[in-house]
């Protein structure tokens, strides 16, 4: 029995990852022939952002058992720092794909590290105090972005904190040749793009990886031992703070790395793009998607995101097919038949 | 590395802890106060290293609470808990298990959602090694280690001849196993002090039966101590070498379960006071 069952956990994840790759072959052909609409293809990167979104966030949400309404705050510092990071290295590393990497390594460093600083005081309490936690994070993000201002010449980096409103780019006293790279409530502008959709799928598959090898190894059996009963988790020695701290962090690392990409997609980007808005709409994609079922995210996030563009056809009913769409989505993704079938190898055993 | 997952250790094999005959748990005085209730007060209780103790009284008592103190669900308002002759005095829940209490719980708190092997290996995760990134990148150590405890797992679970279980959702478990698994789960732990909150808890005369013995057998294959909890009468006379009886936070009676069936004192807080005819 127990080869069959390490089957069942590998063909999902395997049929996972193979669902990923052939929609990128797919997609790649398609933009290849030219049959894709201009507004989808620019919808390309941005999908593969918030489908690493949604996984990470179900780590947090699904796999941990604990509430975050400020995932999109973790985007945001990958987001600015990943930008940050590859228009400061823009001559030292020329190679767009390399910066990129680089970029998108630095905005999981700089979320992580949000991450620690807001998990170790809050993971350490029981209820619903990290909800409470990340929604103030993201806000309080929003609001550090938006007086930020940032530029480099060629002495570096120089940071300045618009906290009055009466600075602006020129108080940065930097040389003739410096660039402003943020600039406080304008966000950054004339950034390069080197944002790509092969590294989408790269980021895509990288966040599977990880979340799905986490979960299933000692520490993903910790983390859910601690979801499903925190007091038989810690009288069997499990330490409950360091396993919440190491699915938090990890959560907000890929997010930051997915920020990172999406802020180096588009030549102008401000704060406000990551507010609570975007929070709960990745939270949309992890719970239609089911709790702990990361396919299923994938799969909402892709279709949730490119709805309302394909639905513009409908133009006024938009909303109202958005929400049967919804509805299906959840019946899919949720629906105790297809999980059955879905399981039915290991369920099989519990009803004889 | 490795040697530290434990093997499952034969009959005939001494752990090093047994060598000398010093009292496996010592409690002295120990108290608690719930506001201005005492629900425990002055609790002293010995146990030898590989003996069967049993811990009764009504309803009520503290039985239950005198387990969450031992194992520091609550900390105790007064009083020392010696275990292996090292204060526990600071060590939180996490703590007092790593240092060798193990425990299962008279509501059952199994992990729902896990299969009954994977619920015996979380029991074994202070003894596994391996950090994240092993577990991530799927280096050796992940493999070694998997293994050991994947067999470990299945020994275990064979004491109570649950192997065949192993793939199972724990929360689908019939009741008498699911009670079974939180005993293996508490093993996996590696304890060398077991406690037991009513085992036998909703379980038919046979199950009882089968139950006795599994606990002499747990005792004799890893020598150690357990203390149980238990209302069924037949059961704690019939395994349990000593006896401590509780009546509203106190100890009343301790004792062999001859003593303590012939104990008036225990007679009158379980039937109530004879009437002077």
């Amino acid at each position: 029995m127990k080869k069959m069952r390490i089957k069942q956990h590998t063909r999902t994840n395997f049929l996972t990852y193979l669902g990923v790759v052939a929609a990128f072959i797919i997609m790649n052909a398609l933009s290849a022939n030219g049959s894709l609409s201009r507004s989808l293809t620019g919808q390309l990167v941005p999908i593969c952002c918030y489908m690493s979104m949604a996984v990470s966030l179900n780590l947090t949400v699904g796999i941990l058992g604990e509430l975050s309404l400020g995932h999109a705050g973790f985007m945001s510092v990958g987001a600015f720092s990943g930008i940050v990071a590859a228009m400061s290295l823009q001559s030292l590393i020329p190679a767009a794909p390399l910066r990129l990497a680089v970029a998108m390594l630095v905005g999981a460093a700089a979320a992580a590290l949000a991450g620690l600083v807001v998990g170790s005081p809050v993971l350490r309490l029981r209820g619903d105090y990290l909800a409470i936690v990340t929604l103030a994070f993201g806000e309080i993000i929003k609001d550090l972005v938006n007086c930020l201002l940032v530029g480099v010449d060629a002495s570096g980096l120089h940071v300045a904190f618009n906290l009055t409103g009466s600075k602006t780019v020129e108080d940065l006293g930097m040389q003739p040749d410096g660039i402003a790279i943020i600039k406080g409530a304008q966000g950054a502008t004339s950034t390069t793009t080197i944002a790509t959709f092969t590294a989408g799928f790269i980021l895509v598959m990288v966040t599977l990886f990880v979340v799905l090898n986490l979960k299933y190894s000692r520490a993903g059996r910790a983390i859910m031992a601690l979801r499903d009963n925190a007091i038989a988790a810690e009288s069997v020695g499990v330490n409950i703070t360091k396993y919440k701290m190491m699915a938090f962090v990890t959560s907000a690392a890929l997010a930051g790395a997915a920020g990172a990409l999406y802020g180096l997609n588009f030549s102008s980007l401000q704060a406000t793009k990551f507010n609570f808005n975007t929070s709960i709409l990745i939270l949309v994609f992890v719970v239609l998607g089911g709790l702990g079922n990361l396919w299923g995210s994938l799969v909402a996030a892709a279709v949730l995101t490119v709805l309302p563009e394909l639905l513009r056809a409908f133009s006024d009913y938009r909303m109202l097919v958005y929400a049967i769409v919804l509805i299906l989505v959840m019946l899919a993704t949720n629906n105790p038949t297809i999980k059955t079938f879905l399981n039915w190898k290991s369920n099989g055993k519990e009803a004889a | 590395m490795l040697s530290k997952l434990v093997p499952v250790p034969s009959g005939s094999m001494i752990p090093d802890r047994d060598i000398d005959k010093r009292p496996i748990l010592e409690c002295i005085s120990l108290g608690i106060t719930f506001g201005g209730l005492k629900a425990v007060e002055d609790f002293n209780l010995t146990i030898g290293r590989t003996e069967i103790a049993g811990l009764i009284g009504p309803n009520g008592a503290g039985k239950t609470t005198v387990f969450n103190l031992l194992t520091k669900v609550y900390q105790p308002t007064k009083g020392t808990i010696l275990l292996d002759g090292t204060d526990t005095h600071g060590m939180d829940t996490m703590k007092v298990n790593r240092a060798g209490i193990a425990r299962t719980f008279q509501n059952i708190r199994l992990f729902q959602d896990l299969s009954v092997e994977e619920n015996v290996k979380v029991g074994m995760d202070t003894q596994m090694r391996y950090n994240m990134w092993s577990g991530i990148f799927r280096l050796p150590g992940y493999w070694k280690e998997e293994k050991v405890a994947h067999e470990r797992a299945l020994e275990l679970l064979s004491l109570f001849g649950m192997e065949d279980l192993a793939d199972v959702k724990a929360g689908s478990l019939p009741y008498g196993a699911q009670r079974r698994l939180e005993i293996v789960r508490a093993l996996a732990t590696n304890p060398s002090l077991l406690l037991l909150d009513e085992p036998a808890a909703g379980m038919n005369p046979s199950e009882t039966a089968e139950l006795m013995e599994n606990i002499r057998k747990i005792r004799d294959t890893f020598q150690i101590a357990v203390l149980l909890i238990e209302h069924d009468m037949n059961l704690v006379m019939n395994i349990c070498e000593g006896i401590c009886v509780l009546n509203f936070g106190r100890v009343i009676a301790k004792g062999s379960p001859e003593d303590i069936q012939k104990n008036p004192k225990v007679i009158e807080a379980y039937l109530g006071k004879q009437k002077e005819a």
